[in-house]
């Protein structure tokens, strides 16, 4: 397993509340890491800090060895894509604008509009389903007409990494499989996905890689088969539960008692 | 959620063009109406010999060259420096009741024309000009050095800035009737006798503020979008926000300067072509420089043919103009287009 991502001994917080202390994560280049724990144990602030949101009040995060706080902003913006929980879109903004502005980090003051950026608009609208909203505003879509917007942004910013905080919330169930199956596809294509996810199932179904968080600290982590278990979920999420086989998939299924 | 189909059209991108083309024109119309138009009309055929073949024993041509043209040329200046003051505060704060003047330029002006009244220094329209534009720097200095860390601190700054230069300044003028005359003059908000001062100077100010609306407008397409989402875009925020600041104050503090303050145009013209530029911020930023001189302009135009016994100050013809509009478009629209 190969890492070009990585946090070191992180010390990560909001001013004087810390939420992590030297966290340390490896996140295995070309897989699908999905992260799991309960409301408000660190998930957000871990993957704000891996995009240079948040900057580590000790430790480094650090892409190619490199700490990411070095790297030019348009640079790290070519290399990590993030969707956030809550994006807000602007007013009036229509479903094709706001898809375009993902192309963002490849525009300079030279290079405008290209028919390479419209392309990968283009690509990225199909490939979220959204081509048929093109020229809806944004306002005016369902919230998971609208989450789905939002991915077709991040996917235009055609990146290695794919980070996604809770991609799948307000999504119906088929598209919350619709997406987890899109993800799993851009990981075959050779991209990194990290994604925030509360379906604990899902994640094992679908994630390579299964981080599970508890108080800001990392509790377990690896593969879904070897970490999932009814001690863990007691201690992770405190909830009594049964671990069965996902009779599709075969993967750990947690059945609350 | 309604089964309806779309409520805009589908040919919004493709669309804009020719709505800048339409706008154009418009302005074109509405500019060769302002020069014509007035307490002495001028006949569209003089109105060309003023322009080509200067007679400066002709009334018509005197009219049109010394007063017309230049108000004219103010009227085009003031208007798109509001609109696209405008344009870049809603951008910025992502609030539609946002105007050029909240960052404490109206009132900073307002208070130190005041104070300069009161101090017997405001006598010529330079010096009138000179006092409004120090008053708008150092107000916007002052709430910038406040609330530079966030946009939303700061508009509160701003807001809370403005409130007390107001009350001051106020104070000031009920103690004291003859500063509350020139101030009076000043707060209307109006082109009348402004043409007859040198005006290079606020005018080539507020021509590189245009063109530099224009060059940031790309990278407030990444702000609009949340500063979380622009960071992660790549935009660099805090340079970005803090050239938009100085292009705003210089928008509308050579506006205000000039003009008095006129700062509803700024408010409605961004709301107006909202719709129309699905978004992007290089549109809205171009095509507020085209409508508002248009509403300018009409404005002035009717505000010196309203009465016969002399004019409406523009100010108040705009705000008759701009809001019925503003409550169609809510109407219209719904809030949600605010
Ligand atoms: N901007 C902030 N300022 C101060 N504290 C914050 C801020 N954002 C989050 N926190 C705190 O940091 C802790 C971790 O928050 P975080 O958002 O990372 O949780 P999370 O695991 O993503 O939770 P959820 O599942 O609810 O999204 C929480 O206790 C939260 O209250
Ligand atoms: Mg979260």
């Amino acid at each position: 397993m190969t890492t070009r991502l990585s946090a070191q001994d992180v010390t990560l917080g909001y001013g004087d509340r810390v939420v992590s202390t030297r966290l340390s994560l490896d996140v295995p280049d070309g897989a699908f890491t999905a992260v799991v724990g309960p409301n408000g144990c660190g998930k957000s602030t871990l993957l704000r800090a891996l995009v240079r949101l948040l900057k580590p009040a000790e430790g480094a995060i650090t892409l190619d060895s490199r700490s990411v706080s070095d790297l030019p902003a348009k640079g790290l913006a070519r290399e990590l894509a993030f969707l956030p929980q809550d994006p807000l879109a602007p007013e009036g903004i229509t479903v094709h604008q706001l898809v375009s502005r993902g192309r963002y980090p490849h525009q300079s003051l030279l290079a405008l509009w290209t028919p390479e950026d419209e392309r990968a608009v283009a690509e990225a609208m199909v490939t979220a389903e959204v081509e048929d909203l093109a020229d809806r505003p944004v306002a005016e879509l369902s919230g998971g007409q609208r989450q789905r917007v939002w991915v077709a942004m991040v996917l235009a910013q055609d990146t290695p990494y794919l980070l996604l905080d809770e991609p799948t919330s307000f999504l119906d169930i088929t598209h919350q499989y619709r997406l987890l199956a899109l993800l799993s596809r851009l990981r075959d294509e050779g991209r990194t996905v990290i994604a925030v996810l509360h379906d604990i199932n899902q994640a094992c179904r679908f994630a390579d890689h299964l981080v599970a968080m508890k108080d800001g600290r990392v509790a377990a982590e690896g593969a879904a088969a070897d970490v999932v278990d009814a001690a863990l979920i007691k201690d992770v999420f405190d909830l009594p539960s049964v671990i069965v086989a996902d009779p599709v998939s075969g993967t750990p299924m947690v059945v609350p008692e | 959620m309604t089964s309806a189909p779309p409520a805009s059209p589908p040919t919004a991108r493709t669309a804009r063009p020719a709505i800048l083309v339409v706008g154009l024109l418009a302005l074109f119309a509405a500019g060769v109406a302002s020069v014509a138009v007035g307490a002495r009309a001028v006949p569209l055929g003089e109105l060309w010999g003023a322009l080509a073949d200067f007679d400066p024993l002709n009334g018509d041509h005197l009219v049109v060259r010394d007063i017309r043209l230049p108000r004219t040329l103010l009227g085009i200046a003031v208007g798109a420096a509001l609109a696209v003051g405008g344009a870049l505060i809603q951008t910025l704060s992502r609030n539609p009741l946002a105007e050029p003047g909240i960052l404490g330029v109206t009132h900073g002006a307002g208070f130190a024309l005041t104070v300069g009244a009161a101090l017997g220094l405001a006598g010529s329209a330079v010096s009138q000009l000179g006092l409004g534009v120090a008053g708008s720097v150092l107000a916007t200095a002052l709430v910038y050095a406040v609330g530079r860390h966030s946009t939303l601190r700061l508009l509160l700054a701003g807001v809370a800035f403005s409130a007390v230069l107001m009350g001051v300044s106020l104070g000031i003028r009920l103690t004291s009737p003859d500063t509350l005359d020139k101030y009076r003059f000043w707060a209307v908000g109006s082109l009348a006798g402004r043409e007859q001062t040198d005006l290079t100077v606020p005018l080539v100010a507020i021509g590189a503020a245009l063109v530099g609306a224009l060059v940031i407008a790309r990278s407030l397409n990444a702000i609009a979008l949340g500063e979380t989402v622009a960071h992660t875009l790549g935009a660099n925020v805090a340079r970005v926000r803090t050239a938009t600041l100085v292009l705003i104050t210089v928008l509308a503090g050579a506006a205000t300067a000039v003009a008095g303050p006129i700062l509803f145009v700024g408010l409605i013209v961004p709301h107006l072509l909202r719709r129309l530029t699905s978004g992007s911020v290089p549109w809205l930023v171009g095509l507020s420089a085209v409508v508002g001189p248009i509403l300018m302009l009409v404005a002035d135009t009717i505000a010196r043919v309203l009465l016969h016994t002399g004019e409406v100050p523009v100010a108040i013809v705009t705000a008759f103009l701009g809001g019925p509009v503003l409550i169609w478009v809510v109407r219209r629209y719904g809030a949600g287009s605010l």
